[in-house]
């Protein structure tokens, strides 16, 4: 293995002036520094959009509350939403792979370092512009003010007559610029995968985490170009005159649902399937076992992609289309649940028979199964169109995707940050501290998120920002809000945990996890420029083989 | 025999799952008045479909239930029986790389439980979307505007708002009621849980949904798809009655609004402002669309789309600054004078 260090001169080693620090990260085109970039931000802007809804859960404590009025409601929550898929889940995301594809590959950088540049400040720059809409949504007429028309902006509350002003402009712009940005991302991601894996990384001894990397990338490809579509001709209603969804000119609304949900499925992939990938690569090592089911686990995930690709319109069984439209879309939804089952049988197939080692990344690895499994049974509800007449435009369907999200992709997320934070920054994380956030984060989850299916059940739809007393509602929004404050202290631990171990923590070595890809067989943080010599592989786990001379996975390949 | 047996099983189950929900329908089952008044629980269906999907429902929870405890005790099993012992450190266990049989088994067993699951919900799409209008059904448009429902009676040449009124359907001789769904500015979305699911109101596209409700009452639900600055006050309340209470209802409702000269100078101030730009009143120049039609406002208990009660109070409030009552909402604030302004609520209230 290829542990041994190149000493690459860096002209003065004392301490520089923070100002060539911070050009350094401004001007980088590494792709760990980009990685990180992209974390950071999308860690601070999970903090924004948590407070985002702390502010709606306060307003929804009690029937006729006066928090806030319904206009900042409204606000809250398209924002919530907007930065939450987009600025968050997908940039942490993609942080991620940017900064453990090629070391796990063994290359030295993202295929084109310029262009992941590029991709990571366009994506920047969209959030910083759905922000600025605080401050100059109004534009010229002063007082600013943040879109208001729902994440998804159905038409044609998006039309100037329903939204004069300029705020949705800035959610469209922003959505414009950072699909481009997420574009180039993904093109980065395939071009490394295909092109850069180091001798003897056959596509079928790759690790799972690349592989799944792969397929998301593919699908940023076709779905976020629909939605950047989408935009451009939302631009052209408002402004040049078009009427593709401006039904007072016989635009069409529905056309508008159909471009945004063809994006805004597959996304739920897009977001999901790098969770799979941590889950792939986190299970087995504290299991200590190779992955169960390789090749299907693959299989399935191609699969999942495939299908989803013709799953939209189950977000659209209310809009009245004929049934057998609405079955089709009955039938390829529960369809998808057949290799994401697959995929769960295989990561307990993983621990069974193994040794599991109750670390923090294992705990919320569990957690995240666990919640899946219900994200997926009441997915499984909704994709029952009839069903879903009852439970879409609810509470229900808001738990159901928040036990996705949060359940599922957080958790694992939270997984992720745990196992490879030692590896990006040389130190551990507190082991203490993550135990409470574990904990803490459960608790509050669960509380929040159980509850909430409840008022769905009993008739409250989503996107109120205030509610009748006497229909049941009240206590469980209140059991729902407190359990959004727990989350909120569990984030805090979180925060805690990550600043003040990246100074006192604990030294980490190459490898503190035991594991066996082979981004664990370089420094932690690693050099420049990865590896010193570019290694080889022979298996699926060159560290075990490495480690297991005697036994190597080559030997069964 | 064993068929029926099945679904007693299935029914008993069903009764389980939705207990917590079902005595809480209970409080609502009589009302603070005589006329019983329904929650809004997906559970207590009173109508056909929403029957329909409650019986679906219970066949997808029971099933998902079943998938929930056996994957739940699988991980729960390999959880506790293989996490690290002290008596293991440092050995490895077999390395085991998968099974042909295994994934084999978990891909079929899942295909069946799909197939299975979709065949029973396509016949509930089938049997609801598709369902034959029968001759004696009410018809019904209701047109979604920006924070109110107006429902027009075709056949009956009626026009009101937000309180919706249909007969009671006798399973045995059924008078349902098909509404077509139409949309005035943004989408909307209909729903009355125990009555039926939600269907959308869009622009341009013209939907459809049909009711049965098999017990009298008031029945609420509210808009479900955000349509704007007060989607949230955008209440809906259908009024199932007895259907000689029905043909009463429909027989006030087509008499003239206005009898009573006596309110004359509130009527005046009516038609002097701009009141009349946007609402009807029945046998008056008053022709405005723009909001409800007013003939008989003081048939309906409630106003602004159920935001408060139909009281002179109210009223007074809500023509004086509806911002109080419901702020976003379309309704200027008219500023009368305080004379003005009891004239003409004074003839609000005489629009029986």
């Amino acid at each position: 293995m290829s542990s041994n260090v190149i000493t690459v001169s860096v002209g003065q080693t004392d301490a520089k002036p923070w100002v060539d620090e911070l050009h350094q990260w401004l001007a980088t085109v590494d792709h760990k520094r980009l990685g990180i970039l992209y974390i950071v931000s999308a860690l601070m802007f999970l903090v924004i959009g948590g407070v985002e809804a702390l502010i709606i859960r306060i307003q929804l404590m009690h029937s006729h509350n006066n928090f806030v009025s319904p206009e900042v409601f409204n606000r809250m929550f398209t924002m919530h939403g907007t930065t939450m898929i987009f600025f968050v889940a997908m940039p942490v995301l993609f942080g991620f792979a940017n900064y453990l594809v090629p070391l796990m590959i063994g290359a030295r950088d993202m295929a084109f370092p310029r262009l992941n540049a590029f991709s990571f400040w366009l994506s920047f720059l969209g959030a910083l512009l759905l922000y600025f809409s605080f401050l100059g949504g109004s534009g010229l007429y002063g007082a600013g003010n943040a879109p208001d028309v729902g994440w998804w902006s159905y038409a044609p509350l998006g039309a100037r007559a329903f939204s004069p002003g300029h705020s949705s402009d800035y959610w469209t712009l922003s959505l414009l610029v950072s699909g481009f940005g997420s574009i180039g991302t993904a093109i980065n991601i395939i071009a490394t995968i295909l092109c850069l894996r180091c001798p003897g990384m056959k596509l079928n001894r790759m690790p799972l985490f690349a592989w799944l990397n792969l397929v998301m990338a593919g699908m940023v490809l076709i779905a976020i170009t629909p939605l950047s579509a989408a935009q451009i001709m939302l631009l052209i209603d408002r402004y040049l005159g078009g009427h593709f969804f401006d039904t007072q000119a016989g635009g069409s609304a529905v056309l508008w649902m159909h471009f945004f949900w063809i994006f805004g499925h597959p996304e739920v992939y897009v977001l999901i399937i790098p969770c799979f990938a941590f889950m792939s690569e986190i299970i087995p090592v504290f299991s200590r076992k190779p992955i169960f089911g390789y090749p299907v686990m693959v299989a399935a995930t191609v699969s999942i992609a495939f299908v989803s690709m013709s799953v939209w319109a189950h977000h659209m069984f209310t809009i009245g289309m004929n049934s057998y439209a609405n079955s089709f879309f009955t039938l390829t939804t529960m369809a998808v649940g057949v290799p994401t089952g697959i995929k769960i049988f295989n990561w307990i197939g993983t621990m069974w028979g193994g040794r599991i080692q109750f670390k923090t990344p294992m705990l919320f690895s569990i957690g995240f199964l666990f919640q899946f499994l219900i994200a997926g049974l009441t997915g499984i509800m909704m994709a029952a169109s009839p069903f879903d007449w009852q439970l879409s435009l609810s509470y229900f369907v808001v738990a159901h995707f928040h036990y996705v999200i949060v359940g599922g992709i957080l958790f694992a997320l939270f997984a992720a940050f745990y196992y490879w934070y030692p590896k990006m920054t040389g130190r551990m994380l507190s082991e203490s501290f993550g135990k409470w956030h574990f904990w803490l984060f459960l608790t509050g989850f669960h509380l929040t998120f159980d509850v909430m299916h409840v008022p769905g059940i009993l008739g409250m739809p989503r996107r109120i920002y205030t509610y009748e007393a006497g229909r049941g509602w009240d206590t469980l929004n209140f059991i729902i809000s407190i359990g959004a404050f727990i989350q909120a202290v569990a984030i805090l631990v979180f925060v805690a945990n990550l600043i003040i171990s990246y100074f006192k923590g604990v030294p980490a070595d190459n490898d503190p996890w035991d594991a066996w890809t082979l981004e664990w067989s370089i420094p932690s943080p690693p050099p420049a420029y990865n590896f010193a010599t570019i290694p080889t592989v022979a298996s699926r786990r060159p560290l075990w083989d490495h480690k297991h001379p005697e036994d190597p996975d080559s030997r069964y390949e | 025999m064993s068929a029926r047996r099945t679904k007693s099983i299935l029914s008993r189950g069903w009764q389980i799952v939705v207990l917590p929900f079902w005595s809480t329908s209970a409080l609502w089952a009589v009302g603070p008045d005589d006329t019983p008044s329904h929650g809004t629980n997906i559970f207590a269906p009173a109508s056909t479909p929403a029957k329909s999907i409650a019986d679906l429902s219970v066949f997808v929870l029971v099933i998902t239930g079943i998938i929930f405890v056996v994957v739940f005790a699988l991980l729960f099993y390999s959880v506790v029986k293989f996490r690290e012992r002290v008596i293991d450190a440092g050995r490895e266990p077999a390395q085991v790389y998968g099974s042909t049989q295994i994934e084999f088994a978990w891909t079929i067993i899942p295909t069946l439980i799909v197939v299975v699951l979709f065949l029973a919900t396509a016949r509930v799409i089938h049997a609801l979307q598709d369902a034959p209008e029968p001759a004696g059904a009410v018809e019904v448009t209701a047109i979604g505007h920006q924070y109110w429902w107006e429902f027009r009676y075709p056949k009956l040449g009626i026009v009101t708002a937000n309180e919706l009124h249909i007969p009671v359907s006798n399973p045995s001789h059924p008078t349902p009621t098909f509404l077509q769904l139409l949309s005035a500015d943004t989408d909307h979305s209909f729903w009355v849980p125990e009555l039926a699911g939600k269907t959308d109101l869009i622009p341009n596209h013209p939907n459809r949904m049909w009711v049965d409700p098999q017990r009298t009452g008031v029945f609420l639900g509210q808009c479900a798809q955000y349509c704007g600055t007060q989607h949230a006050k955008m209440l809906l309340r259908i009024s199932v009655d007895r259907p000689e209470d029905f043909a009463s209802w429909v027989r006030a409702q087509e008499r003239p609004g206005v009898e009573n000269a006596g309110a004359i100078p509130g009527r005046r101030v009516f038609e002097r402002n701009a009141c009349m730009n946007c609402h009807a009143v029945g046998g008056t120049p008053a022709d405005g669309r723009f909001g409800p039609d007013l003939t008989h406002l003081m048939s309906r208990t409630t106003i602004a789309a159920g935001a408060a009660e139909n009281t002179r109070d109210n009223l007074r409030l809500w023509i004086q600054n509806p911002s109080a009552i419901k702020p976003g909402s379309l309704m200027p604030a008219m500023k009368l004078s305080d004379a003005d302004l009891d004239a003409v609520v004074s003839y609000m209230e005489t629009l029986h």
